[in-house]
């Protein structure tokens, strides 16, 4: 049952009943934690008139009846991010969502392209704040022990042999060689060859690690996280918490300026066309309530189903959703 | 020829890798969530029978093999290619030489069906089905009265393959034999 091959045949679902009960508790939890700290539970739409420009993230379209005004077409979300901001420039305060999230092309153990992510923001809080309130929650309901901390730069350098900050391209290259031809290597950013050694030789040594949080980012793997300069390093303030190898959410004290995330969209859009993707619309709502002033916030994102596996010493996602894509 | 992208993989998939038709054993999907995807897939060279892995980006395609298996029944050698016949009742025959029949060789037996896989049309590898039936033709005299324990001692079946079997088998006995292990199952009755 938890294994990732099922019979794409079968009605039944493909987690135990046991399992989808354990689900239900997991939900009454977070919905206690929060409503305990009086933070205030939120819906946006599932089905937006932006997706995302992130080089690594595919938004599913979606070609519903065109809706007055809108041009843009009509995408269901990766993550509610932008609807959520908007949110709390209008003054919403600390806000949280289980949102329903779709990320095309993205199927495995550890991935659905369906998957409910729990989302939240904390008007005031900075990244360490924050940090502190997800591993309350995280440990609260897992009964783990508090996360470390691990910088970026340094479990690569443990595990990788190599420090993402200062290796030329040519040497991060290099140490990808074992598991890539050269002629795949050829169209490989600098990006790529970190993810690739973040998948390959971070995740898997972090597995005998304890719960820790990632932290310090490069500067190009910032996405929404403001940077700043740290140990003579641009640093994105982006954590990641990992329980058992497994990364588990991804969180930002978040970036309030809207010029500086317009330019951020952009070079989204310049890589994905370099990597032969299609550009995506920006999405101009979110930045008009950047414009319009974002409360300084720190918010993380953090996948449910995955919890729940930790919850329940599983190893594969099919034995916590009811109806993995295979069979949904 | 078709070509297959990454989230086409699938346990049992042909593809062509380096020129040489592969059959994919296990496709692991990684991506950190705002990182690139890539797939991590073990692979089994059909030429070579070596186990691969190799590592795409996502969204990376790799042509398709013209790899099919069908069942065959095995007619006869000639000493240099061993002749098996479709059981559709085409009546095609295929040839196959020893390369091919490799390690199937030991278990085969005239009107018996095995796999043949077909690499562009012509025999790639001879699949012998997972228990064969033959006949022992030579073995030690068997112990009277021993039937269960004890030790055991070496037989030649009608292929020329050698197994080991329990001390009470004796010549002209039909035995089943694992062919993936080359070991003993048991006696067949009637034979």
């Amino acid at each position: 049952m938890a294994t990732g091959v099922t019979n794409t045949s079968g009605w039944q679902p493909a987690a135990s009943l046991a399992a989808l009960e354990s689900r239900a508790h997991q939900l009454a939890w977070v919905r206690g934690f929060f409503a305990q700290r009086g933070v205030m539970e939120v819906e946006t739409p599932v089905l937006g008139r932006y997706g995302v420009t992130d080089t690594n993230i595919e938004s599913i379209a979606a070609s519903p009846a065109p809706v007055a005004g809108s041009s843009t077409g009509a995408w269901l979300q990766t993550s509610p991010e932008y609807h959520m901001k908007r949110l709390l420039a209008a003054g919403s305060g600390p806000i949280y969502q289980v949102a329903r999230v779709f990320r095309d092309g993205e199927f495995g153990r550890r991935h659905n392209p369906e998957f409910s992510l729990l989302e939240w923001y904390r008007p005031g809080f900075t990244d360490d704040d924050l940090m502190a309130e997800v591993s309350e929650l995280v440990c609260g309901w897992l009964g783990c022990e508090t996360p470390g901390r691990l910088r970026y730069r340094e479990a690569f350098l443990r595990f990788a042999g190599i420090d993402p900050f200062l290796a030329s391209d040519r040497e991060l290259s290099a140490a990808c060689e074992q598991w890539l031809e050269p002629a795949q290597l050829q169209a490989f950013t600098r990006d790529d060859c970190l993810d690739l050694l973040m998948s390959y030789q971070v995740e898997p040594a972090l597995a005998d690690f304890g719960p820790v949080f990632v932290t310090g980012y490069p500067k190009s793997q910032a996405a929404l996280a403001r940077v700043s300069e740290q140990d003579g390093l641009l640093q994105a303030h982006r954590f990641e918490l990992y329980v058992q190898g497994i990364e588990l959410c991804n969180g930002y004290w978040e970036l309030t300026d809207g010029e500086e995330q317009r330019r951020r969209f952009v070079a989204d859009n310049q890589a994905r066309l370099a990597a032969g993707k299609p550009e995506m619309p920006v999405d101009q709502a979110f930045l008009a309530a950047l414009d319009s002033g974002v409360p300084d916030c720190s918010g993380v994102a953090l996948g449910l189903d995955r919890l729940l596996m930790l919850k329940l010493g599983l190893e594969s996602l099919a034995g916590v959703i009811a109806f993995p894509a295979d069979r949904a | 020829m078709a070509s297959y992208s990454t989230n086409e993989f699938r346990g049992g998939l042909k593809v062509l890798l380096d020129g040489d038709p592969c059959i994919i054993l296990e496709n692991e999907f990684v991506k950190p969530g705002k990182g690139q995807a890539f797939n991590r897939v073990k692979l089994r060279n059909l030429m070579t029978n070596r186990q691969w892995e190799r590592t795409f980006k996502s969204g990376e395609s790799l042509e398709a093999a013209d790899v099919i298996d069908l069942e065959m029944e095995y007619l006869y050698t000639d000493g240099e290619f061993w002749h098996f016949m479709k059981t559709d009742g085409s009546f095609e025959q295929y040839a196959a030489d020893a390369k091919a029949v490799g390690d199937a060789l030991k278990w085969l037996k005239e009107q018996d069906v095995y796999t043949v896989t077909l690499y562009n049309g012509a025999p790639l590898t001879v699949t012998p089905p997972n228990f064969v039936e033959l006949e022992v033709v030579d073995t030690d005299p068997g112990m009277k009265g021993d039937t269960a324990q004890g030790g055991s001692k070496p037989a030649t079946l009608s292929t020329g393959a050698v197994v080991n079997v329990p001390l009470f088998i004796t010549i002209g006995e039909v035995l089943k034999v694992d062919t993936r292990s080359g070991e003993y199952v048991s006696r067949v009755k009637g034979g």
